[in-house]
């Protein structure tokens, strides 16, 4: 028979980093070692570990990275807590690639990229910017807003600080919400941080983060002058197929697995407002 | 192609005929009367029920649906493929209504990726269907464009006085009718077209039968967000009674069987976006109160399906949902409600 | 009867005692009457029905009813009251939000019950005292409602009202109806018998739980069904086990509150006889305790929840309890 999309395959966890103290990042690979399979920036894998449950996680790594597919993914409940447990070399099983993923090689494309996150938000964010830093000369200035609670929740510091940062024409700005000893950057809500770096609007603009979050940057950006077709942002919705049939995501005519999760705002507001 | 007949006392043979090569599933009657699909053995008679109360979608959509099995060990993890290719078999008596509504599945069941049971035991059903004489005030397949006069499948039948009379349309269809052939005998096509008529003149009778579907894809939001939502779903009970004898609801989940030492059954089984878990992850739901997941399902078969079917309804007018819900709140009302704000 | 309760909840809304009604809504057919609120007159006049089909229980919905601003009109039917009272008792209704008018019930029958007779495409259906004529597509039929009456009117427990503000119409008594023949019948089952009896009811199940979310005894704010953590999560059976498993427990569950109305056997689209299950506890409860009718009166405990050690107590759980 063909092929099962429901059907996962089997990965093995190569390596496990502590990013903050309730975000690991997973490095998976198949059982030959190699990556895989190939995927488009934003795109989501299904994770499963068999009698524990199987989730969708937005696949963090850049398609540039050659060797494994990275999923960072924070310890919230039943899955994602035995997923905390795991050890390097723990099998387990993953389909996919899902979604639509961002368009990177087209309306992006000699664009200047505006990315703007929060927490674990970074995620999926981070898959386009390292997209972006690897093909350089096809993206004009970037620049990054990514904050967090605390220095301590901030995800992927260590690249931010040798890599992002040494990236030509690219300016990372880090916030968290409330001052701390040992940070002597910029404090406060990253939709603030937004209003007073005050971006010139000739910029795609990529968002992900908490709803509320999103809702307020969202706002910020159009008192700058921002329209929703500049705006790209993924949704987040209860899943259980991956691949537009069981209808949990449906919002709609779209299936948030398939036709999204990345949308341009300008699209949402053509959904029904169930996301 | 040609017509064919078999006194209607005969259909057992006809029956074993089939089954000697073939599992045949038909409408079977239980103590209380209530028809529903069967497999065929000697003694077992044809229900003369309109239609069973389970529909036909449990054929190629099933409740219970294993998917994949695995085994772990320590940090291994094996990942059994259990699937296997299905054996042909005859779906007998299926209703116009039900047999559209596998075309509706179609568009879900084999977009691409394609859902590869689905798909085996598709194309090993052989389809015949049966034309409904004493069509109930329920019915409304009309409204979606099917006959029931005429109603599709692989091999067409109508129950035409005595005689059983049969016409295949497909290639399975007159496959079907090889395999019988020693039992059946050439019929009258004036008959069934007669037949034909007869429903036909039955059809145009039902209350229901000038119901005509409203085509509101320009106007999906405008839909949405009508004030008639809150009355029509005032008093769902949220149980999924109309979604599951519905031949075209096809939401599912996924859900894992711990068998027990390292044993996992990973099955899908049907769901329903009435219950209000349907939605809901560690941050809250999307649609919080009934009135949400109410309007989801019949936005979905009215407006969402045919934007991206290119006009065609997830609803085949069947009647079951009219029969069978708890509150008799059903797709009909919905339809008639939104009509007076167009 | 329909004109007179037209009449009266007209009244009671034009003096401000009640603000909305709580009744029975005119469908596509005869038969097909939705439960719904009414906060009009002219809502009331032009919608409002009552007649032979006019089954659902009603008192469920006044959990949420009598929480809103405003006192409501409820019709409850004498097997309703039971429910009603129950609900009381369990601190699910606000009673002083609430004005109850109990309406006299010769039984009902249902869509389903009529379509049983063989009887399809109907169209309408005029009620003569007990005498219905059915008009369909195929004919006129006459019946008596005695031959069409759903199961639960048939076995049904009492036409009295346990609770009202007024009455309209007779006010029945508590009826001998055999309700239990049927439990007896199982009970005479071996257990071989017996339990391939309910593995071939269960067997139907759909796990649809219009059964429990019909249910007025069924009022738990998250259904242990319905919660992945609670180890009984699940919604659609691996095997005829579980199917048992659900129904068996949720008739424990419901044990000592359930007032036989019945409303689980009417609307399983699979006619699994639910009440069952539910009348051999009440059955057996009887036979233990002492006659016990949930709902009978506001406020009465049921015998396994109400513990006293001169009374109640079963012997042997007291002598274990006592001899440690």
């Amino acid at each position: 028979m063909d092929k099962e999309a429901l059907i996962p395959q089997l990965g093995v966890v190569k390596e496990i980093e502590e990013m903050t103290p309730d975000v690991k990042t997973f490095r998976i690979v198949g059982p030959d070692g190699n990556k895989l399979f190939d995927q488009i920036p934003g795109q989501c894998g299904m994770l499963s570990m068999p009698g524990v449950g199987e989730g969708m996680f937005s696949i963090t790594s850049s398609p540039t990275e050659r060797r494994y597919q990275e999923f960072s993914i924070k310890r919230c409940g039943h899955l994602t807590t035995w997923l905390h447990g795991m050890e390097e070399g723990q099998e387990i099983c993953i389909r996919g690639p899902y979604g639509n993923g961002f368009p990177v090689d087209t309306d992006f494309k000699g664009k200047d990229m505006l990315f703007i996150a929060g927490g674990i938000g970074l995620a999926p964010v981070r898959s386009v910017i390292n997209y972006c830093r690897a093909h350089r000369e096809n993206y004009g200035k970037m620049d990054i807003v990514y904050g967090s609670r605390s220095k301590e929740d901030l995800c992927f510091i260590k690249e931010i600080q040798s890599e992002w940062v040494n990236t030509p024409n690219c300016d990372v700005w880090l916030t968290i919400d409330r001052e701390e000893e040992g940070w002597d950057g910029h404090v406060g809500f990253v939709p603030n941080y937004v209003q007073e770096l005050n971006f010139s609007t000739d910029k795609i603009c990529v968002i992900c983060g908490p709803p509320v979050m999103i809702h307020f940057t969202l706002q910020g950006l159009k008192k700058l002058g921002f329209t929703e077709s500049q705006v790209y942002t993924t949704l987040e919705m209860r899943m259980k197929c991956g691949i537009g049939k069981c209808g949990r995501c449906n919002v709609g005519d779209k299936y948030v697995c398939k036709d999204g999760p990345v949308f341009r705002c300008d699209q949402l507001d053509l959904l029904p407002p169930e996301y | 192609m040609a017509v064919f007949k078999i006194p209607y006392a005969d259909l057992g043979k006809l029956f074993a005929a089939v089954s000697a090569s073939e599992k045949l599933y038909l409408p079977v009657d239980n103590k209380l009367g209530q028809a529903n699909f069967e497999e065929w053995e000697e003694g077992k008679e044809m229900s003369k029920q309109l239609n069973t109360v389970r529909s036909a979608k449990d054929f190629f959509f099933p409740q219970i649906q294993p998917l994949v099995k695995f085994r772990r060990e320590d940090k291994k993890v094996d990942i059994i493929d259990i699937r296997e290719e299905s054996e042909d078999f005859v779906i007998f008596g299926a209703k116009a209504c039900d047999v559209r509504s596998f075309d509706v599945l179609d568009n879900v069941f084999l977009a691409e990726p394609v859902d590869t049971q689905y798909k085996t035991r598709r194309e090993h059903a052989t389809i015949v269907s049966l034309a409904c004489n004493r069509p109930a005030e329920t019915c409304f397949c009309g409204t979606f464009g099917i006959d029931a006069a005429k109603p599709a499948g692989d091999v067409e039948s109508w129950i035409i006085g005595d005689d059983f009379y049969m016409e295949p349309v497909t290639d399975k269809g007159q496959a079907f009718i090889d395999k019988v052939k020693d039992v059946v005998a050439e019929g009258d096509q004036a008959a069934v077209d007669g037949q034909i008529e007869k429903i036909r003149t039955i059809m145009g009778k039902l209350p229901l039968a000038d119901l005509k579907p409203v085509d509101n894809r320009e106007k999906e939001l405008e839909v949405f967000n009508s004030p008639k939502w809150d009355e029509l779903s005032s008093h769902c009970l949220g149980c999924g009674a109309c979604t599951f004898v519905c031949p075209t609801c096809q939401c599912f989940d996924i859900e894992d069987f711990n068998a027990g030492y390292g044993n996992v059954e990973r099955f899908r089984c049907w769901d329903s976006c009435m219950y209000n878990e349907f939605t809901l992850m560690a941050a809250g739901t999307p649609r919080k109160t009934q009135k949400e997941r109410f309007r989801q399902r019949f936005m979905h078969k009215l407006v969402y399906y045919p934007i991206k079917n290119d006009g065609m309804y997830s609803c085949v007018g069947c009647g079951r949902c009219l029969r069978k819900c708890p509150i008799q709140m059903n797709i009909v009302k919905v339809m008639k409600t939104l009509e007076e704000d167009a | 009867m329909q004109a007179e309760l037209i009449k009266r909840a007209t009244e009671l809304m034009e003096d401000g005692t009640v603000n909305r009604v709580l009744g029975w809504q005119k469908g596509q057919f005869v038969y097909d009457i939705t439960p719904a609120v009414f906060t009009s007159v002219e809502d009331l006049k032009e919608n409002f029905v009552y007649n032979a089909f006019c089954g659902d229980n009603l008192s469920k919905y006044l959990r949420a009813e009598s929480e809103k601003e405003g006192k409501v009109l409820v019709f409850l039917k004498p097997c309703d009251t039971y429910s009603f009272n129950q609900l009381l008792t369990e601190y699910k209704i606000h009673r002083e939000n609430v004005y109850v008018i109990g309406i006299e019930c010769n039984g009902k029958t249902s869509g389903e019950d009529l379509k049983k007779k063989g009887i399809e495409g109907i169209l309408d259906v005029e009620e003569n005292g007990d005498e219905l004529t059915v008009r369909t597509i195929y004919g006129d039929e006459k019946v008596s409602l005695k031959d069409v009456e759903s199961y639960r009117c048939a076995t049904c427990k009492s036409r009295k009202h346990v609770a009202y503000d007024e009455l309209i119409g007779e006010d029945g008594d508590i009826l001998d109806s055999h309700r239990f023949d049927q439990v007896e019948e199982i009970e005479k089952m071996s257990a071989e018998e017996r339990f391939n009896f309910w593995r071939g009811e269960f067997s139907r199940c759909i796990r649809c739980n219009a059964c429990r979310n019909v249910c007025p005894a069924c009022t738990c704010e998250k259904c242990v069904f319905d919660n992945y953590d609670s180890g009984l999560y699940n919604k659609a059976a691996e095997n005829t086990f579980e199917e048992q498993c659900f129904h068996i427990i949720r008739a424990y569950h419901v044990a000592g509150r359930c007032t036989d109305c019945g409303e689980c056997s009417r609307v399983c689209p699979e006619h699994i006889p639910l009440h069952l299950l539910n009348r051999k506890f009440i059955k057996d409860y009887d036979a233990l305790y002492g006659d016990f009718m949930a709902g009978a009166e506001v406020g009465q405990m049921s015998p396994v929840v109400d513990f006293t050690m001169d009374n109640d107590a079963e012997p042997s759980v007291v002598q274990k309890g006592g001899a440690e």
